[in-house]
């Protein structure tokens, strides 16, 4: 292979080729990007745009049914809306907030605990690994019977502990601190991947350094490894934190389409889908959506601002 | 993971060096590496122990599940299983999982590699915020205009919608996954190559793809586990012909009481697929999983 750096209108006249491959080759940026930007205009631009349509409409019952315009009614109804609606913002918060605290702590102990190679690495990964890939629903389901009341492990291993037995899942007040549970769960190995890929980038002289001058262990991370991890502890916080938001698959598979009989699960996400899905109430679930994609921008760009302001301190 | 005896590092013995020995500090050192063992292994159990228990159970008969003193004394049996394929008839909804997966695999690669070459070799900025655009979205939210649009074609509960809807989720990790691979490939060889006589897309596809096959490997593995979990679309979309895998499990609770048996075998083959995948796999899947978010 002759290694050359001439910049591509050096090369010369092409012996072969038709008029085709000249045109293709001229063309090649938008040749090779257009069939992914149209499929994304199709299946992504315009719907968005027809729900921010519908949410300004009463459709409902059926997608034939003739709708009229009804104006900012659909919003106005949800954002006076102290039964369903507040609630479910209230849970989605704590629910995100939650998990993403637990999973960025336990994450970022248990990568710092599996930084250094020891034997048995590549396994130890792979287990970490399962729970990420394993389907979500599936999850759902084999966490039922753990936390089932009378015959899951859950309540055998509390009175082995002599601790009083739980309803967990069943339970108003547990269900959504259990959900979280099985979030981290399945999603901290996710914080664990990304840290040690960032942790592994990290260069080992200032470490070395300060080990040299006497530093101990935890005024070296306080001081090196945090603040050198800062940008991937703030990448795996986005992304978790977008992702936790939308949790649907579990909070279904456990609790039902209305998050239990009191809604006592029922986030943004499960009171959309109810509404959409459940009831038929596109207009207003299209109006609860914006509402809810709204919340997400909101979050995401304070994060945004965080992480910026952290690459600059 | 067995007891580990780590070898001090260059720079533990720097340390060593300049600190004095004080008893305590030996001490620590001894017991250090066996903690940190102890600490691996309890968060190894904690990731893995449920699936070991979900696993359990669906070689127990339901009589053994309820029966805690049978917890790991029980006599496994395959009955679930023939529950699972007699009676549930799983059989047409694994392989309708495959082929929504694999189409919307194909599919994906097909649109989103190009798409990655051009925006990595273009650098197209704004490509990278799409990508970031379909994960922020709400899937519900292109549901209800899917549904729409799919009811009105007559399209509902067939292959080609279930297709469609997946690529959503196959196609940014995809593009998101081939852009970082393309970056890191050096333009000089399809320059080369272009002097040599060949065209840009004869370049491409004689000397960028098969360098770039590593990175089709990653990003075709985790866009089929991707579709293969993916429930919410198909929840909607599709009907008792075209159910795949994760509708149909969801459906096995609606009954009035529940078939642990049963339903911990129908988690088992619907998981241990992606697993055997990850095991096999493991570093590609971890590579795409971390692809991008390590970037800053």
């Amino acid at each position: 292979m002759t290694t050359t750096s001439h910049p591509s209108y050096l090369a010369p006249k092409r012996r072969r080729g038709s008029g085709l491959t000249t045109w293709a080759d001229r063309h090649i940026k938008w040749l090779f990007t257009a069939p992914a930007i149209v499929f994304v205009a199709l299946l992504i631009i315009f719907p968005i745009a027809y729900t921010v349509f519908l949410s300004f409409t009463d459709s409902a019952s059926s997608v034939t049914r003739p709708f009229k315009f009804v104006g900012f009614e659909n919003y106005a109804t949800w954002l006076t809306d102290f039964e369903r609606f507040w609630p479910a913002v209230g849970r989605t918060a704590y629910f995100t907030i939650t998990a993403l605290v637990i999973e960025l702590v336990l994450g970022l102990a248990i990568a710092l605990l599996l930084r250094k190679t020891f034997r048995g690495q590549s396994i130890v990964r792979v287990f970490i690994l399962l729970p990420l890939v394993a389907t979500p629903v599936a999850v759902g389901m084999m966490w039922l019977l753990i936390f089932e009341p009378s015959i899951g492990f859950a309540n055998v291993l509390m009175k082995s502990l002599g601790l009083p037995a739980q309803l967990w899942l069943s339970g108003t007040d547990t269900a959504l601190n259990t959900i979280v549970f099985i979030d981290v769960w399945q999603w901290t190995p996710m914080v664990i991947l990304i840290l040690l890929a960032g942790l592994s980038t990290l260069p080992e002289e200032p470490d070395e350094a300060a080990r040299v001058d006497g530093a101990n262990a935890w005024q070296r991370f306080r001081h090196i490894t945090l603040p050198l991890l800062m940008p991937t502890l703030a990448a795996a916080a986005i992304l978790r934190s977008i992702d936790a938001m939308k949790t649907f698959d579990i909070i279904y598979a456990t609790k039902g389409r209305t998050g239990g009989s009191n809604n006592e699960a029922e986030t943004l996400n499960m009171l959309a889908y109810n509404e959409s899905f459940g009831n038929s109430q596109y207009g207003s679930a299209a109006a609860l959506l914006m509402l809810f994609l709204m919340f997400i921008i909101i979050i995401l760009t304070a994060l945004t601002i965080l992480r910026s302001k952290g690459h600059r301190a | 993971m067995t007891a580990t005896a780590q070898r001090p590092t260059r720079s533990e013995a720097a340390a060593a060096r300049v600190s004095p020995p004080a008893p305590r500090r030996r001490k620590k050192r001894l017991l250090g590496p066996t903690l940190r063992t102890i600490a691996i292994m309890v968060v190894v159990l904690l990731f893995v122990l449920p699936l070991g228990w979900m696993l359990m159970a669906a070689f127990k008969t339901n009589l053994d599940i309820v029966t805690p003193s049978r917890t790991f004394d029980f006599t496994p049996t395959l009955d679930n299983f023939g529950t699972v394929f007699g009676a549930q008839n799983f059989a047409p909804f694994i392989v309708n999982s495959v082929v929504v997966g694999v189409g919307a695999t194909i599919v994906a690669l097909v649109l989103g590699v190009p798409a990655a070459y051009g925006i990595a070799r273009f650098r197209i900025r704004n490509a990278t915020a799409f990508v970031l655009l379909a994960r922020v979205i709400p899937g519900v939210s292109l549901l209800i205009p899917w549904y729409f649009l799919f009811s009105q074609v007559q399209l509902v509960g067939t292959y080609t919608a279930l297709i469609l809807t997946h690529i959503f989720v196959t196609m940014p990790l995809v593009v998101a996954i081939m852009a970082g691979f393309f970056e890191g490939l050096p333009e000089e060889l399809e320059e080369a190559a272009q002097i040599d006589g060949s065209s840009r897309v004869g370049a491409f596809v004689r000397v960028v793809l098969p360098l770039a096959l590593p990175g089709v490997a990653t990003s075709a593995i985790l866009a089929f586990i991707f579709s293969w979990n993916n429930f919410l679309f198909a929840l909607v979309l599709s009907n008792q012909e075209t159910r795949t895998l994760p509708v149909a499990i969801s459906n096995f609770t609606s009954y009035a009481s529940v078939d642990w048996g049963g339903l911990m075998a129908a988690s088992v083959i619907i998981t241990v697929p992606v697993m055997l995948v990850a095991l096999f796999a493991q570093r590609y899947v971890v590579a795409g999983l971390t692809a991008g978010a390590t970037k800053g």
